[in-house]
């Protein structure tokens, strides 16, 4: 059972990290054609406003919300943020917008199954993918009741402590931190590496091409050069 | 002074008989692709009508264009950078594929296939997007065709403000016109200024605007900022596409399949030389109906020494100011006023202007809307309301298009003179500001309309 746990939690998260990032770099360098939002907005605007809004809203604040909890070495706050007040804060803003992002996401779903232009459209992947992160929320919401069972935290550090293990490059470190943390985390765990994994095959790249360095452009974009020497 | 130079068009709608061959050979060409069936780079339209996308006009709804604050600054309808970035998720300006129309073909297996029956069996019609059959095809690229439809729908063409909409419904004194409709490939583009990926771009060479479809991330907010709607979001490759110009053929020489195929010959093609230090202060003056004017006065005179210098110095090719020189579309806008911008009013300063069309006198205005000399009716008689023009082409105001409407008629006016009566009538020209050689130019220019005269590029 162990090699199994160590392939999950000690290797696994190497592979995953190491194909976001290899793979997006290469789709952005050869086929940067294909790399876009997708948004099937155009073909029905059912729902889209409350859907897609929420679904973001939620998914930000969720996405940043485990960067700065489980990547936050313990010693920067625990002067003054005990590990029960943490969780406390933990599972009040991730189970808020947890459960808008799910809202959110349902009503994604709705349109992309049930109309019948966005459903005939689009890519296969668009169709797995809003399961697998309808399915990883949903365990996210659970792990919120499991928490619930452990108020003094401890269950909180140890997932802490997996992460920055895994991103410090100790691999057995981070295998024993999670040694002994209930099914559902692992799971969760589990699915987030493996939406990781699929990322540069998704139309999740997105992601990388936030544009804000719009908010400072130039309204006018002029080139130069491009034509062919016919004209000058 | 900063010089561009640019390729612009110029339409005489006077000559556009609306057979869509410009359309065709576009769509044959550029759009023949999944995901841009619904999509028309160049697409022709009955006015009065809606349109397509049906009311693209009305801005109010999808706030395309620029609009002006009270700080004199202008910004894009949909709104400041940080509004646009808001909308990102979803775009409560954007079109849907039913405001242009369900793209379809016909189930044509079927005539092959039916099992022998009382009826003739008939090709249904399915969609190109799910494949399924249509019960119903609810529009088309010119669902006005001909005027068709009930009046009342079709005269929620906004141009009809400010006109007697209702006497204009009376088959006695309807009127239609066909309006070619491709990118403006303006001076001040919209679509550029709300692209969040900075994918849109104009050449600097050419004045052409592009959209790079590798750096296109598909946020979509182009679509709204085009005011003509003329950007087109590909479902299937969630990208958006645009007219190009034909710049593949401008650059080795060749006009754009639109002018090249049209029937009617009424495109021309030519470069013109502007400030491009003024483009900002045009584009923000306070009052819209001046636009029009002053997007005149950006146009260079390409035979002033002193314009040829600076042209050089800013690295325009004495090739390029040699064009300019023999360019058409400088004839029609700048020396004769006869082309206007389609809605000025919308900021983005358009490179695609049109020649309004005459039309012939009204049944009641017959007896007495010919004016004195009874050669040239009075352009109050004519059956296409003055009116109804200047909303399309200068905010309302109708002098300058009363003017160029009176120029047309002059010249035909004059050229009847020489063939019917056997000597040049000098009057008609000059009543209306031209001279006699100028009268003779805009028949070679427009009556004739040899290929050669036509595009210059």
């Amino acid at each position: 059972m162990s090699y199994i746990h160590t392939l999950l939690f000690g290797i696994y998260p190497y592979i995953a990290l190491s194909v976001l990032i290899v793979g997006s770099i290469m789709r952005y360098d050869n086929a940067q054609h294909t790399w876009k939002a997708g948004s099937s907005q155009f073909l029905g605007n059912d729902g889209i406003g409350p859907g897609s809004l929420l679904f973001h809203l939620g998914i930000i604040f969720s996405f940043f919300g485990h960067l700065a909890g489980m990547l936050t070495p313990a010693s920067f706050y625990h002067h003054i943020v005990s590990p029960e007040m943490k969780q406390t804060f933990a599972i009040t803003s991730g189970g808020v917008f947890g459960i808008l992002c799910l809202i959110g996401l349902i009503i994604l779903m709705l349109r992309r199954f049930k109309n019948p232009r966005i459903a005939a459209t689009g890519e296969k992947s668009d169709k797995y993918l809003l399961l697998l992160l309808c399915l990883q929320i949903l365990l996210g919401l659970l792990s919120i009741v499991v928490s619930a069972k452990h108020p003094d935290g401890s269950m909180m550090m140890q997932l802490a402590a997996w992460s920055q293990a895994v991103v410090t490059f100790r691999p057995f470190t981070a295998v024993e931190a999670v040694e002994g943390v209930h099914i559902i985390y692992k799971m969760h765990i589990f699915l987030g590496l493996t939406i990781f994994l699929m990322f540069p095959f998704t139309r999740l790249v997105h992601i990388l091409s936030v544009p804000v360095g719009y908010l400072w452009r130039t309204y006018q974009v002029v080139r130069e050069g491009e034509s062919s020497p016919g004209i000058k | 002074m900063k010089i561009g130079s640019q390729i612009a068009m110029v339409l005489n709608l006077d000559k556009c008989i609306g057979c869509h061959t410009c359309s065709v050979t576009c769509k044959k060409t550029w759009t023949s692709r999944e995901g841009m069936e619904y999509g028309w780079f160049n697409n022709v339209e009955t006015r009065p009508g809606l349109g397509y996308p049906r009311e693209w006009e009305n801005q109010e709804r999808w706030k395309g264009g620029w609009k002006r604050l009270d700080n004199g600054a202008i910004v894009p309808g949909i709104g400041t950078r940080a509004r646009v970035l808001s909308k990102i998720f979803a775009n409560p300006d954007l079109p849907e594929i039913d405001d242009y129309y369900e793209p379809f073909d016909f189930d044509y297996g079927r005539l092959h296939e039916a099992p022998e029956s009382d009826h003739q069996p008939i090709a249904r019609p399915r969609s190109s997007i799910t494949g399924r059959t249509m019960e119903k095809i609810m529009a088309g690229p010119n669902w006005d065709d001909s005027l068709g439809g009930e009046f009342e729908k079709r005269s929620r063409d906004r141009n009809l403000d400010n006109t007697q909409k209702e006497i204009l419904g009376e088959f006695e004194n309807t009127f239609m016109i066909s309006l070619p409709r491709l990118c403006h490939h303006c001076l001040n583009p919209a679509c550029v200024a709300t692209c969040p990926s900075g994918a849109i771009y104009k050449r600097k060479e050419d004045g052409v605007v592009l959209i790079d479809q590798e750096r296109c991330r598909g946020w979509r907010m182009c679509i709204s900022g085009c005011p003509y709607k003329k950007i087109y979001y590909n479902w299937k490759s969630g990208k958006s596409e645009k007219c190009i110009f034909c710049y593949p053929r401008t650059e080795s020489g060749m006009t754009t399949l639109c002018s090249e195929s049209c029937t009617g010959r009424l495109r021309y093609l030519g470069v013109l030389l502007y400030d491009k230090d003024e483009i900002q202060r045009i584009a923000s003056i306070p009052s819209e109906s001046d636009i029009y004017e002053k997007q005149i006065g950006i146009f260079l005179n390409p035979h002033d020494s002193e314009i040829i210098k600076a042209a050089g110095q800013c690295g325009i090719s004495d090739y390029t100011i040699e064009i300019a020189q023999k360019s058409p579309v400088y004839k029609f806008i700048v020396q004769w006023k006869l082309a206007f911008p389609l809605h000025p009013e919308y900021r983005t300063l358009p490179m695609v202007w049109y020649v309004p069309p005459l039309s012939p006198i009204r049944s009641n205005f017959e007896e007495s809307g010919k004016s004195t000399n009874s050669v040239i009716p009075d352009v109050e008689s004519l059956r296409i309301p003055v009116k109804y023009l200047a909303n399309m082409f200068t905010f309302g105001e109708e002098a300058p298009v009363k003017s160029a409407l009176k120029r047309m008629l002059a010249m035909r006016a004059y050229k009847r003179s020489e063939n019917v009566e056997g000597f040049k009538n000098k009057a008609f020209p000059e009543e209306t500001g031209l001279t006699e050689q100028e009268a003779e130019e805009m028949y070679r220019y427009m009556a004739i309309a040899d290929y050669e005269d036509r595009f210059v590029i």
